[in-house]
């Protein structure tokens, strides 16, 4: 299993064929209470940088970006009920959504755990 | 552009205070202000049900003193200040020849001058239109050593009380000065989240001992900016810059109370023929509360439609923690502006279905 993270605060965690995509406990924080999340359809095909999601919080809407390109195979239904699960459990319940990945090479110019976590305490 | 914002930004008096209480600090309107505490959602439900402290030192606060200085603040806004008794506020109006408003402020009358607290963003454009157009033997000093601390709540009332404050007698919209623990302050009953409240006026120097006896209470807690918008929208009080500029006048931006019935008999003040016709024909716009269905916020600058046709846009917008729903101000066609009518508001090319409902979204309580 690897996870990367990007700079734009996405982490990534490759399981097989798949990953799942969601924002850091970093950025969770820096967003606020969050108060709803606009998923993708599953087979919408993006490449690494698009739009993927948008989360408002109470303050402002802000967008969430594809760490790598693929296709959405499924979103996760259960932000739509509780939104705030990604303020409370943001890198495990909180993620936005599954896709295939189209370029696994792709995550070797994204940050390991350590990195991102010198990445952030320079913010 | 937002390092440059931050690097020119000026601290308030109670800056080490809000970084002792981790307040995420951000610049707005030239200062660091805190954003938020604990959280935005916390904050907001705080001041719903308890006591919440906010610290608005950036606010202007300015005083107009000279020989008939309540009839020369009428030339420049539409209440009535001559009437205005000492001890009581009136919010008001700057307006400028066409009868758009170049701020929304308070003028309370003390007994040897007028009070004025200005928003921040404006506040230098205000102290230079008032030196302008006031007349000579008038004098505006802004009060820089002053802070302005404001405590909103339902149990605001008790916590000034148990510090020995004397309020009973005073009702919103009335202020006088106080002793507390022995230092002579400023009180007003007055606020900006539909609470009832206190907005104290003290000097930098004693700020922070007071914010911290405030504090001190267990039913008091730091509240920041993004609480106050919150609360304010639902309390249906614009805010300037985003739902008030000189493109409205005071009958668009539904501020028709602000112009006192002297005044609307009389005028005398700039805008006052297009202001008076508009009261009694109506406008082409007006400022209206929106209620959202679903849980997605509309945000400044969405546009309103009525069926296909764009009628408005949103001035300020977001989830309102205690209606539980996302709310928004727009100012939206006179036709599509009746309560309850049915709009759409556009957002990331989707359409919400939304509701002109009255305002306040939550119900004042303030205490007469």
């Amino acid at each position: 299993m690897t996870v990367r993270f990007t700079e734009s605060h996405e982490w990534v965690r490759v399981e097989g064929d798949t990953a799942i995509v969601g924002i850091t406990a970093y950025a969770q924080d820096q967003l606020g209470d969050v108060v709803f999340v606009e998923l993708p359809d599953a087979g919408k095909t993006v490449k690494k940088g698009d739009e993927i999601a948008v989360v408002e919080s109470v303050k402002a809407a802000s967008e969430v970006y594809a760490p790598v390109a693929g296709t959405v195979t499924e979103a996760n239904g259960a932000l739509e009920a509780d939104p705030s699960l990604v303020n409370s459990a943001p890198e495990t319940g909180g993620w936005f959504l599954k896709m295939t990945l189209s370029d696994s090479a792709e995550l070797e110019a994204l940050m390991d755990e350590a990195a991102y976590k010198d990445f952030v305490k320079d913010l | 552009m937002a390092e440059t914002e931050q690097k020119n930004a000026k601290e308030l008096p109670l800056h080490a205070l809000h970084k002792e209480l981790k307040g995420k600090m951000v610049p707005f309107a030239g200062f660091m202000m805190p954003l938020q505490y604990e959280g935005i959602m916390a904050e907001h439900e705080w001041v719903r049900s308890r006591a919440g402290l906010f610290d608005v030192s950036h606010m202007g606060q300015l005083e107009v003193s000279g020989k008939d200085a309540a009839a020369a603040l009428e030339a420049l806004m539409p209440g009535d200040f001559i009437g205005l008794k000492e001890g009581r506020l009136r919010y008001s109006l700057l307006l400028d020849d066409n009868g758009g408003i170049i701020d929304d402020l308070m003028v309370t009358r003390r007994a040897d001058h007028f009070y004025l607290v200005v928003n921040a963003a404006t506040k230098k454009n205000d102290i230079a239109h008032l030196t302008r157009r006031l007349p000579g033997h008038i004098s505006v000093r802004e009060r820089e050593d002053l802070a302005l601390l404001a405590l909103q709540g339902p149990k605001a009332a008790d916590v000034v009380a148990r510090l020995g404050a004397e309020v009973n007698t005073m009702t919103f919209m009335r202020g006088n000065p106080i002793r507390i623990k022995g230092s002579e302050i400023w009180m007003s009953r007055s606020g900006y989240t539909g609470e009832d409240g206190f907005e104290i006026s003290v000097p930098v120097k004693k700020a922070e001992k007071l914010a911290r006896l405030l504090l001190s209470d267990p039913d008091v807690k730091p509240i920041g900016l993004g609480a106050r918008d919150s609360l304010r929208l639902e309390a249906g009080l614009p805010l300037y810059g985003h739902d008030l500029s000189p493109v409205s006048t005071p009958v668009e931006a539904g501020l028709t109370f602000a112009v006192s019935k002297r005044r609307k008999m009389e005028g005398g003040f700039p805008g006052d023929e297009r202001i008076g016709r508009q009261i009694h024909n109506g406008t082409k716009v007006r400022r209206v509360g929106l209620k959202l269905d679903g849980k997605l916020p509309a945000r400044e600058g969405a546009s309103v439609f009525s069926g296909d046709a764009k009628t408005g846009v949103v001035t300020s917008g977001g989830f309102a923690p205690t209606v539980g729903a996302p709310i928004a101000m727009a100012y939206v066609a006179d036709a599509d502006a009746a309560d309850g009518t049915a709009l759409e508001v556009e957002v990331r090319g989707k359409r919400l279905a939304a509701r002109v409902v009255p305002m306040p979204f939550v119900p004042h309580r303030y205490v007469r």
